[in-house]
Formats: C-alpha cells, structure tokens, sequence
C-alpha cells in the first residue's frame, strides 16, 4: 500500500483549488466522535418486529415449559420427601404366636436403629378402622388376620439403614415387612424426571424453531442488503466482519424478543401464583395445593426463564452470524 | 501489480463477452479503460476486483495467482485497491464522513485513530462543510467526490474508477480528472473506465486500453 503520510493531502490542498470549490480554513476537530457508530446493516431494511414478536413467543412458550416441568419436580420432590420421612413395619399374625408380643418386638428393634425419630404402633382398633373404607363399618374383625403396623418417622436429614433394620426384624420378629416405600418414590422419580425431560425436549423444539426462524430472516435480510454487503466487500470487510454486523444486529432482535417473552413468563408466573394463593382457601383450591404444592416456581424458576430468553438471544446472534458466513460462502 | 494473461468470461452457457484479454498495469501508472457502452469495462473492472472469476486464463493480482486466493489474502488484496463505482454506492444511512471513513472502519481501527485524517481528506475532495450530510441530500458531483474520497482514504496502491464522471458536468468532470493526476503523482496507479472522448483527450499522457467486440486493444 502506498505509505504516504496524512500531511500529503496538505501537500496537494496548495493544487487543490483547482480541481475543488474552495474550502474555509480547517478549524481544529474536536475531540468528539463524528460517526456515530451506526449500525452497517440498516435496521429497518430487516424485518425486525415480526422476529422479534416470532422469539418473544417462542420464550414465552419455552419459559412457560420450563416453570411447569420445575413446578412438577418441586412437587415431586416434595412428595417423596414426605414418603420417605415415613416407613411402616407390617406385622401379620401368625399361628401360635402373640401378636402384641411380635409387635412390641418390631417397635423396640425400630426403637434401636438410629435416624429413627419417633415409632407409632398402631392399636388393633386403629388397624381394624384403616380396613373400614374398603370393607365397611359394622364387620367384625375378630375372624380376620388383620396385620398390624408399626409407623416410623425418620429424623430430617438422617440416614437410616433399612437393610439392617430389615435383617432384624426377619431374625427377630415373626411375620414382619419393611415397607419403605421404595417403589413408590421410584414412579415419582420416574415421573418428574419424565417431566423434566419432557420440558427439556420442548425447548430443543422452541430453539429449533427460533433457529430456522432467524435463518430465513438472516437470508432475507442479506438479500435486501446485498448491495450494502458487496460495497463492504469491495472496501475491504472481511466476511467475519460482515457476519459480525449481523449478528450484532440479530442479537439486540433476539434480546429485545427474549425480554419480552421471557418478561411476559414471569408476569404469568407471579399472577398465576398470586390467583392461586387466592384461591387456596377453597376446597378445590386445597386440593390442587395438596397434589402440586404451592404455585410458585421460585428463584430457580426465574432463574431458568432469565436463563431461556439469554439462551434464546444468544442462539438468535450466533445462527444469524453462521447463516451470513455460510451465504457469503455461497455468494463467493 | 496487475497481470491478465489470456482471459476470458462467459456467463453460463453464453458466448464470451471477454476474449483473450492480456495486459498489465504498473504501478503508478495511469490508464483509461475505454469502448462503446456494453463493451465489458465494468466487467473488467470486476474482474480486477475479484468480484468475478474468469472462465480461463490467469489473473495475478499484486504478485499473487487469483486462482489461489484464500478468503483473508482475497480481503487483504482489496485493501490495496480503492474503487468508484459509476453509482457511487454510497450507503445512503450513513453520513458522507461515517461513508469516507468505511473503509478503515471494516479493517476493525477505532475511529479516534482515522478521525483528523479522514476530515482532512473530506477538506481536501470539498466536502468539509457536507460531512454529516446523508448521502439523498448530496448532489451529484458532491457523491461523487465521497465516492472518490471513500476510494482514497486507504491510499490504495490501486485505484479503479468506473466512469467517474458520467454523472457530473464538463467543470467538474476536469476538476475531477485533476484529483485523479494529483493522487497518481503521489504514487497510485490509477484505471477510469470512461466513454468520454473529451475526458481523455485531456490527459494524452494516460495509456488506453480500448474494449471492442470483447477483445481489448492497448495505445501506449
């Protein structure tokens, strides 16, 4: 390149007013930027706010998925922390032997083992009454081998070693099982871990969506700026000096769509949140508290749709950048 | 600096609209490119460019083979040039200084470093009063003095010019004309693809290379 000093247009300016209108004096440049740093992409030559209404929906939709699958874990969650602070011994009478003997037997080996909290043994009236709703009131009971339970809470936090209690009672204590629920915290586990995966699966289809949206918007736009794009060619820009234009464009789209969406999850959270408090007090209100916990998907929640719009901003300017490179490629 | 050696273009399946063409372009040499209109100047203009690939034939540019260009060589290489293109392709949402500067501002330089110089250039083309003007309110001639000083500010070792003066009356097609000596003076040499008779009959000194009938004639 030809390397001649700035002070070679001063040189020249002498022969200048024979070519050029004159000129006043040149008055010393401020300081201050005269560009403003304005975008090379024109932003209105991109069809912005139908993007941005496509990426707002998209993380309204991926965020509202996300809050529900947290929803259905914390419950979850909740649910087996309840199953799991409780344990039954199960005690079946059996011929020739007393059966208060071998419950008292079953509390007292449950007594023993530590992380055991507190040991209820239920009366035979108590055993006999949990019958009722399947076989009625009025039976009489004396015919039936009706087991008797022996309820265990387990102190918060402790570990307690069923498989030891287990052998104990099997040496010790004719008849006696361990239900500790297992199963049961196996389906819910099943359960909510299906949810999540479920959650996680919808918003691989939301990004996908968003992906192949700002796509063809990244397309459509070089086609409409195609001449902008070949004047940056010809003055030198590099392709990844294109792309970045681009993409800084299409992340401030995907940032303002993820804040509007994602914006707009929070505000349903918060109000379905509030309207359920509201609505606890009723009977069914109770119930659906009972079986989901309380509607609130807290900090984790907002976390993750804060987490869902940046994501989706962030998928928005990379697919756009990659989508200008690979056209430029093809335009080459 | 420039080397074509027996090339030729076709778009698709078509005839040639370039044959055989085979020159060369010293530095700091001045040339018109010259022929009726639908000749092939700005076709050739391109392909200087790089922004067409010919269908045969061998293109050096600076040194380098065309054929073997990877993408950052092919950017370096326009860096070296500067380019008025007959429509002057300003970009008409960015003012006549941010349009001056653009061509420092892709190579990625904060604008602290080109600022003085790119407003002493836009002085030096009559512009300094025009500089925050969008291009829809310049007049013509004053575009095409942007378009001039766009093509400058990277002191191109090459500048091609595609009819700078088509646009522009008889006054200032000679003042312009005038710029083009200066800067070759200083070192840059200078290619106008023009169809002005009377344009070039006042530089008698400039080489001229003729397009006709896709073939290209040299009068040195």
């Amino acid at each position: 390149m030809t390397n001649v000093g700035m002070t070679d247009w001063n040189r020249t300016s002498a022969e200048r007013h024979d070519w050029a209108e004159p000129e006043p004096a040149a008055e010393p440049q401020a300081e201050r930027p005269l560009g403003r740093n304005q975008a090379l992409v024109p932003a209105a030559s991109i069809a912005g706010r139908a993007l941005v209404t496509v990426i707002a929906i998209m993380t309204f939709l991926a965020a509202l998925t996300a809050g529900a699958a947290q929803l259905l874990a914390d419950a979850s969650a909740d649910w087996r922390s309840q199953v799991s602070r409780e344990v039954t011994i199960q005690v079946r009478p059996s011929p020739g032997r007393a059966i208060d003997d071998e419950v008292a037997k079953a509390a007292a080996a449950a007594r023993a083992a530590p992380g055991v909290a507190d040991v209820r043994v239920y009366t035979k009236e108590e055993s006999e009454r949990l019958l009722e709703p399947w076989l009625g009131a009025g039976l009489n009971f004396e015919e039936l081998p009706v087991p008797r339970l022996v309820v265990l809470k387990i102190s918060p936090g402790a570990e307690v070693d069923f498989a030891a209690l287990r052998q104990t009672l099997a040496s010790q204590v004719k008849g006696a099982s361990l239900d500790d629920h297992r199963m049961w915290m196996e389906r819910l586990s099943t359960m909510a871990n299906t949810f999540v995966l479920l959650g996680i699966g919808i918003l691989g289809l939301v990004l996908t969506a968003t992906a192949l949206a700002v796509a063809f918007a990244t397309r459509g736009a070089m086609d409409g700026n195609r001449g902008i794009v070949e004047v940056l060619h010809f003055v030198g820009a590099s392709d990844a000096y294109i792309a970045s234009e681009f993409q800084r464009h299409f992340l401030r789209l995907g940032l303002r769509g993820g804040a509007i969406g994602g914006g707009a999850a929070l505000v349903f959270f918060l109000l379905a949140g509030w309207l359920a408090a509201a609505w606890a007090a009723t009977p069914e209100g109770t119930q659906l508290e009972a079986l989901f916990g309380r509607f609130s998907i807290g900090w984790r929640g907002f976390a993750a749709v804060v987490a869902i719009a940046l994501l989706v901003a962030g998928v928005t300017a990379i697919v756009s950048g990659l989508t200008v490179r690979r056209t430029l490629q093809e335009l080459a | 600096m420039v080397r074509f050696e027996n090339v030729g273009l076709r778009y698709g399946m078509g005839s040639e609209v370039l044959r055989d063409i085979t020159f060369s372009i010293e530095p700091q040499s001045f040339q018109f490119l010259t022929g009726p209109s639908g000749a092939g100047k700005t076709t050739l203009l391109r392909l200087i460019l790089l922004a067409l690939r010919p269908t045969r034939g061998l293109i050096h540019l600076f040194g380098q083979d065309v054929n073997t260009l990877d993408k950052t060589t092919l950017t370096g290489l326009r860096r070296r040039m500067g380019v008025v293109f007959q429509d002057f392709r300003l970009l008409d949402h960015l003012t006549t200084y941010e349009n001056v500067a653009l061509p420092l501002r892709v190579q990625g330089r904060e604008e602290a470093s080109y600022r003085a110089e790119v407003v002493e250039l836009l002085r030096w083309v009559g512009l300094g009063e025009r500089m925050h003007v969008l291009p829809p309110v310049l007049s013509g001639g004053e575009k095409q003095r942007a378009a001039i000083a766009r093509a400058l500010i990277v002191r191109p070792d090459l500048l091609l010019a595609d009819e700078p003066t088509g646009n522009v009356d008889p006054s200032l097609a000679r003042r312009l004309l005038r710029l083009f000596v200066e800067l070759n003076k200083t070192g840059t040499a200078i290619v106008i693809a023009t169809h002005d008779l009377a344009l070039m009959d006042q530089f008698d000194q400039a080489r001229r290379l003729v397009l006709g009938d896709g073939r290209l004639h040299i009068y040195d």
